[in-house]
């Protein structure tokens, strides 16, 4: 039998969120080797640790502006409503791998996640162009540049510990990573893990 | 001087110790702010010894000139008018790196090697491995790093290491010529500050005092002020300075938090992989009892 796909991301999505995972990536790599001494070897992978320091803010704006447009595609599918907070609730049964409640095209945890990312990154813009020497750093005072070093910290690291559950995630669940490589997930895919999103999308009812 | 290999105490980013065989005399310089005249000769053999020469600039008013320290101005002298007991005083203070023992800016530095204090006590900036962030500017609790304009990278006072470590005194010791600033043994310039302190008590400056902050581990540029139990009169020299607790909090708390924090995303997922194993779409047979949507789509 001919496999049944249903198209989760168009290509323009596809490579919209492959910019922000590639900027993600360079960010992480330079920003821990900023943060940890016994990283700061990753600084390598830009040449020098000079260019690490200079590239980090460019690429971080980078990574803004394409989430910001991945923000405006997807926040309202990432309203939060009755279901995902009986998904949230339940979640011990879903790690089991059993799936709770009716749920749309994204669930509890993504849009929690969806949310996190979307505080995360714009804390790390704000403290980001607090702190961006030589440009803006200038134009504020030292304390307000500590505390902007502290929550560009903070944010990184919830940003980070967020985006492994996230890659986690896609590699957990099988079928996932096809929908954001290829485009498309199989109707058995969608059925389990996203039965509502499942019946729009197929005009299936119940 | 990077060639002292044997004398570093400790060194930005290193988190191993430092070679520990021998340790040096620790040094200060005493800044001795009742005698001073304000000749700003101490700026001149600064820039004259170090080869730095900051743009000249413009009268704003009042005696201080540069403004303020520089990539190109390591050390300047700071003019307060402060009216006490009604009268006026004229307070000057030659302005520049402190010399913590415990300095903020190693502790904020992300580069290995930048920043480097010396078992004598000089914290020194390694501009070659500076890799121009400011961190370094965060960290002091003395505002005293600048990051230059021409190379991004930062600068302040050497105490002139590259002197003392062939025996002889910073440039601005050198020159001074009222002998307002002292060079030795912290033991002794603290004995030197000792009888300054005791003769300005009896000439009517009751709260005369040597300034050597403890919220830093003490520094090795120490002050006599007259005024000891206000040094903010000097302009803005801080009371009790100390490393701020946000930039304790940034390089001291969060790391250890972060390190847990990440970990532990990443272990959950590789034993929730090797426990519970991968969600695949076809076996949630056994599942559909127990979730009505998906019992109904199956007999859709």
């Amino acid at each position: 039998m001919k496999e049944q796909l249903i198209q989760r991301y168009s290509a323009a999505e596809r490579i919209n969120h492959w910019i922000v995972a590639v900027c993600f990536i360079l960010l992480a790599i330079s920003g821990l080797a900023f943060f940890y001494p016994a990283f700061f070897w990753l600084t390598g992978v830009f040449g020098t640790p000079q260019l690490a320091r200079i590239i980090h803010p460019f690429v971080g704006v980078i990574m803004f502006v394409a989430f910001a447009r991945q923000f405006f595609r997807y926040w309202h599918h990432n309203l939060i409503n009755s279901e995902d907070i009986r998904w949230m609730k339940s979640v011990k049964t879903v790690l089991s791998g059993h799936e709770v409640g009716d749920t749309g095209k994204y669930n509890g945890g993504q849009k929690g996640m969806f949310w996190l990312m979307c505080v995360c990154m714009a804390v790390m813009l704000v403290s980001g162009f607090i702190a961006w020497r030589p440009y803006f750093a200038g134009y504020f005072p030292i304390p307000v540049i500590r505390l902007a070093l502290l929550a560009h910290a903070w944010a990184a690291t919830g940003l980070i510990a967020g985006i492994i559950v996230h890659v986690y995630a896609a590699f957990w669940v099988k079928g996932t990573i096809r929908a954001m490589v290829e485009g498309v997930v199989t109707h058995a895919w969608a059925k389990k893990h996203h039965p509502r999103w499942y019946r729009d999308m197929t005009g299936k009812q119940k | 001087m990077a060639l002292q290999s044997l004398d570093i105490t400790r060194r930005s980013a290193s988190p191993t110790a430092s070679p520990q065989a021998r340790k040096t005399i620790e040094i200060a310089k005493l800044i001795d702010v009742s005698t001073c005249i304000g000749c700003k000769a101490c700026q001149v053999a600064c820039s004259e010894w170090n080869d730095i020469r900051e743009e000249v600039g413009h009268n704003i008013g009042v005696y201080d000139n540069p403004t303020d320290l520089s990539a190109d101005a390591w050390t300047v002298m700071r003019f307060a008018e402060e009216e006490s007991n009604g009268k006026l005083e004229w307070l000057i203070r030659k302005d520049g790196c402190m010399h913590c023992a415990d300095p903020g800016c190693l502790k904020a530095c992300p580069s290995p090697g930048a920043i480097i204090q010396y078992s004598n006590g000089i914290v020194d900036f390694h501009q070659e491995n500076c890799i121009g962030c400011g961190y370094c500017i965060s960290g002091c609790p003395f505002n005293v790093p600048r990051i230059s304009k021409k190379d991004n990278k930062a600068y302040k006072c050497t105490m002139c290491s590259d002197r003392v470590s062939v025996g002889q005194e910073p440039a601005c010791v050198k020159t001074c010529p009222t002998g307002a600033i002292q060079f030795g043994s912290k033991e002794d310039m603290k004995d030197v500050a000792a009888t300054r302190v005791a003769d300005l008590k009896t000439r009517g400056y009751a709260n005369a005092g040597l300034y050597d902050p403890q919220g830093v581990g003490g520094t090795h540029v120490m002050y006599v002020l007259h005024h000891a139990d206000k040094p903010e009169q000097y302009s803005g020299l801080p009371k009790d300075p100390a490393i701020s607790t946000t930039v304790q909090l940034w390089k001291g708390w969060l790391k250890p938090l972060a390190t847990i924090g990440i970990a532990a995303a990443g272990l959950f997922g590789f034993f929730h992989y090797i426990t519970v194993g991968p969600n695949r779409p076809d076996d949630d047979d056994e599942h559909a009892a127990a979730n009505p949507a998906a019992k109904q789509e199956d007999k859709a």
